[in-house]
């Protein structure tokens, strides 16, 4: 038996050491604290009325019996908080882009635009108190025409949505590298060399799905004219930053809190109406405010990610040479901007068209669209699943129309190895990759050429086994802060770490970042322990806290490690700096004859003449022998903005079987190498893959929105959105590469997002293989085993 | 009122979470005599007399069950939310079954959902705990094998 709090064993360099992670036992043992187990004293609840309609005028509302219902506190509506509280802001606005950031209100006035629009608000002594009135509300709504996909949105006579937003068009951003109408034509007008394929891709809206449903407890001390806020955000800092703004509440009066939160994937970035509405509420009543949302209201609530329509055009050379690349999108935005909508379109998705390979002329322009649905915003990988769909989908039909093998098409386009920067066309310097590499890694694990072989005699049997491989490459480690703001993001993408050691050699270390699942209190740890030599296990990592914590944008991006890491070793040499100078002083060596090596500074060529890294923490912490000039203390600070993004990448291959009777697909091995650079702790890493892969997969065969023509949410709760479970998927073989990123200081680079990244299209593209034989190209996603079924029906009756 | 809402409003037990309003997703499964219950879907009047335990019961004191400690060593978890209710349907399956292969430790996940780890490593964590329980199960969890048991 372990003690809760036992020491992971140290065999090796503890970074690159898969030890146990260091927040599991609270979160084993029901000892955490989630938003929703907050409890404060004369706590009440909140519970918000939602539009049933997609698009509605606002007539009138009445609250009365709702007000007099047993145990209410107070009913508010739009009435009340306009000009109370300001609009929800977007806070990312691309650049010539001619985009229309209409007003967000926390609470509709006279319009609702989508199922789940917030109407009222109840407080009440108890949550079933405030549900129950909310039935006492009486709306009278006259309703609107609605549209809910985003071309036809942009349709002439489609119902609009906003004045200031004819068309429904949110923006229009160009991406254009090289010159891709002139390759088109060059191809066009040389049809004996070259070849252009075109297809129409729908990247079908997704629910995010972490497991903890948003929630948020508001506590307002009027005394001194301060808000506590414990919030399921994935960047408390950021959320500070917004209440202040909508709420007029001094940034230096608001203390966000969100330290265990239950998985966000991109939905707890946002900043939301509810929380703002709790907030409004504690400040009227003086009584702390809680709310959450059930998992339905979630899914009307809390955004939506994906939701593409894509016309997508590549044009090649015989041999195999891509030219060109060209594509429409109309992304739905949903019915509002929400807080990073507008960027994941375009910086996160544009901009990365030339993939891992070389296409020296690249084209998007990219229609972001308002629809009466819930607002889209960042879906784990957010824009770059959707820029690699597209890509590896277009390659698979190059391949199909030149006879190529799929695997030698991308080989024959993919750009050479690289350690320090390699420019595209799109107009980004990635940082280091091999990408043959990975590729060579993957076939080789799989055995390409016998996996061929298999699914040839298979299919002279009448079986249907499928096959894909993909090569991608992504962006992320958002930073650094110059292109922040030069893309239209409202904020900076740098990352702080304070490493304090006490006098007992203990260490905290403050991070601006917020892990809510992905491990960084183990990581950091190791970073830490690996640099000072101090055990992990005295070392604690504070984070999700504003008032703790230095400032820092939060965790989405797959930045946390990227950026936040660098922040946290560089402090931690910042240490070792200072610790050397105070050692050479207390052992009355020069300076440049100390040494540090585990965890010890010993005077070279004297190894026991020695100050421990700890014996450092005691005399500075008690400063009794200090040298001239320097400060007391053992702590260190950093600000680290990244020179540029981090560009993880890698290979993966897919089996799937389909049985022609059923349409049912079976996901027979999943195999994902990926290239993050250096791991600090590769159980961690897998970890990541595994769910990162399982969402992708989800995409591509279960998971799907379906609004009706009247915006109704007809997947409204999970009896109704098919999540991957456990009996419907195999093990991920999880490989890697280690290739470095030249800027990084641990050159470590994201992790977070690659599954989900690369598993939709390589998943799908198996399928598609799988049904080659029927002439099969194309299907709906997700691949339901109904719509397969017809397929295969339709070809062979064709 | 729901268990759930009783264990966590009135008790003070909120070790037992809430992820859905449709009894899909696991995350409040409790014991109840003996037997795992949603606790979203059972009114507390219903568990009137019965022993219910929850994860507060699950560890002696410091000391971790097998099954949360399995779950420690093979990165069963990663944000937490879904973990007391996968841990406690665990332990019950062990319980009805205490050398099951894989298949059968997905099969027996039917009822819990995950959305941080692709369910690999509560499923590896799971076959661990029964391995290390019991001495001898058969662990056929080798990577790459298909699930047929839709």
């Amino acid at each position: 038996m372990t003690k809760l709090g036992g020491t992971p064993t140290m065999t090796t360099r503890i970074f690159g050491s898969g030890i146990r992670r260091r927040e599991d036992p609270r979160l084993m043992t029901g000892q955490a604290d989630y938003t929703d187990d907050i409890r404060l004293r004369g706590m009440v609840h909140a519970a918000i009325l939602r539009s049933p309609h997609a698009h509605a005028k606002i007539n009138s509302i009445d609250t009365s019996a709702a007000r007099n219902a047993p145990g209410v506190l107070a009913v508010y509506t739009g009435a009340d908080t306009d000009g109370v509280l300001n609009p929800i802001p977007c806070a990312w606005l691309p650049p010539d882009s001619d985009i229309k950031a209409v007003d967000h209100p926390a609470m509709a006035v006279d319009t609702v635009r989508y199922v789940g629009d917030a109407v009222a608000v109840v407080v009440a002594e108890s949550r079933y108190q405030a549900e129950d009135a909310l039935e006492l509300i009486n709306v009278d709504y006259s309703a609107l025409p609605s549209v809910v996909n985003p071309q036809a949105a942009m349709a002439s006579g489609a119902p609009q949505l906003h004045e200031d937003a004819p068309n429904n068009q949110a923006f229009h951003w160009v991406v254009a590298g090289g010159d891709a109408d002139a390759a088109f034509a060059a191809a066009a007008g040389d049809p004996q060399n070259h070849v252009v394929v075109s297809e129409n891709i729908v990247q079908q809206r997704l629910i995010p799905n972490a497991m903890e449903p948003r929630s948020a407890v508001a506590s307002w001390q009027s005394a001194m004219g301060e808000l506590t806020l414990w919030s399921t955000s994935q960047n408390p800092h950021i959320v500070r930053f917004l209440c202040s703004l909508v709420t007029g509440i001094g940034e230096h009066k608001i203390r966000v809190i969100a330290v265990d939160v239950g998985g966000g994937f991109g939905s707890k970035v946002a900043m939301y109406a509810d929380e703002m509405l709790a907030t409004f509420c504690t400040m009227q009543l003086g009584r702390p405010v809680k709310w959450t949302a059930t998992r339905s209201e979630g899914y009307m609530s809390t955004i939506h990610g994906r939701d593409h329509v894509q016309q997508v055009e590549m044009a090649a050379t015989k041999d195999g040479k891509i030219t060109g690349l060209r594509a429409t999108v109309y992304a739905g935005m949903g019915a509002y901007l929400s807080t990073a909508g507008p960027g994941v379109p375009t910086i996160l998705h544009g901009l990365m068209y030339s993939g891992p390979y070389e296409i020296p002329n690249v084209k998007g322009d990219i229609f972001g669209v308002f629809t009466n649905t819930t607002p889209v915003d960042a879906y784990r990988g957010a824009g770059r699943p959707e820029a690699t769909f597209l890509l590896e989908r277009m390659i698979e039909l190059l391949a199909a129309e030149l006879d190529i093998d799929p695997v030698e098409m991308r080989r024959r386009n993919l750009i050479q190895p690289f350690e320090d920067g390699h420019d595209v066309s799109t107009g980004l310097t990635y940082d280091s990759g091999n990408y043959q590499g990975t590729l060579d890694l993957a076939l080789q694990h799989v055995d390409y050429p016998a996996l061929r072989k298999e699914q040839t005699e298979l299919r002279s049997q009448g079986q249907y086994m499928g096959i894909a491989v993909s090569t991608y490459c992504e962006i992320c480690g958002l930073g650094p802060s110059q292109v922040a703001g030069a893309v239209g993001f409202g904020g900076g993408l740098w990352e702080s770490a304070i490493v304090r050691f006490y006098a007992t050699g203990k260490v905290n270390v403050f991070v601006g970042t917020s892990p809510h699942g992905q491990g960084e209190e183990t990581t950091f740890a190791q970073i830490v322990s690996d640099e000072l030599g101090v055990p992990v296990e005295d070392i604690e990592i504070i984070h999700g806290d504003t008032d703790i914590t230095p400032m820092g944008w939060g965790t989405y991006g797959s930045r946390t490690t990227v950026v936040g890491g660098a922040a946290v070793v560089l402090s931690a040499r910042k240490i070792k700096e200072k610790g050397k100078a105070l050692a050479a002083h207390l052992l009355e060596a020069a300076e440049e004859d100390i040494e540090y090596e585990d965890g010890k500074f010993f005077v070279r060529g004297s190894p026991d003449q020695n100050k421990t890294i700890q014996d450092i923490a005691l005399m500075a912490n008690v400063a009794w022998n200090m040298p001239e000039g320097m400060e007391p203390g053992l702590e260190a600070t950093t600000f680290y903005d990244p020179p540029n993004f981090s560009y993880p990448f890698g290979a993966h291959v897919a089996v799937v079987s389909v049985d022609a009777d059923n349409g049912h697909i079976v996901l027979q091995r999943y195999v994902a190498v990926d290239d993050c650079g250096p791991q600090i702790n590769p159980v961690i890493v897998e970890g990541q893959v595994h769910g990162g892969v399982v969402q992708g997969a989800g995409q591509a065969l279960w998971e799907g929105v379906v609004y009706d023509d009247n915006g109704q949410l007809l997947t409204g709760s999970m009896l109704d959105y098919a999540l991957p479970k456990a009996h419907l998927l195999p093990n991920i073989e999880v490989l890697s590469t280690v290739t470095p990123s030249p800027h990084n200081p641990l050159g470590v680079k994201g992790i977070g997002e690659t599954g989900s990244i690369a598993s939709t299209v390589t998943i799908y593209n198996a399928v598609i293989d799988a049904l080659k034989p029927l002439g099969i190209t194309k299907l709906e996603m997700p691949l339901s085993s109904q719509r397969v079924w017809q397929a295969i029906q339709q070809a062979k009756g064709a | 009122m729901l268990l759930v809402h009783f264990l966590r409003e009135e008790l003070g037990l909120t070790g037992t979470k809430i992820g859905c309003d449709t009894s899909q997703c696991g995350a409040c499964v409790v014991s109840m005599n003996g037997s795992t219950v949603k606790s979203c879907t059972c009114l507390a009047v219903q568990a009137d007399g019965a022993e219910i335990a929850t994860i507060e019961g699950l560890a002696n004191g410091s000391e971790l069950h097998p099954m949360q400690e399995a779950f420690w060593d093979n990165h069963g978890l990663q944000c937490g939310y879904c973990t007391a209710g996968m841990i406690m349907t665990a332990v019950e399956m062990l319980e009805r079954n205490p050398h099951p292969s894989s298949d059968e430790v997905r099969a027996g996940l039917e009822g819990n959902l995950c959305r941080c780890t692709g369910y690999q490593n509560i499923v590896k964590s799971i076959l661990a705990a029964a391995e290390k329980m019991d001495g001898h199960a058969h662990n056929d969890e080798t990577g790459g094998h298909a699930h047929h048991d839709h």
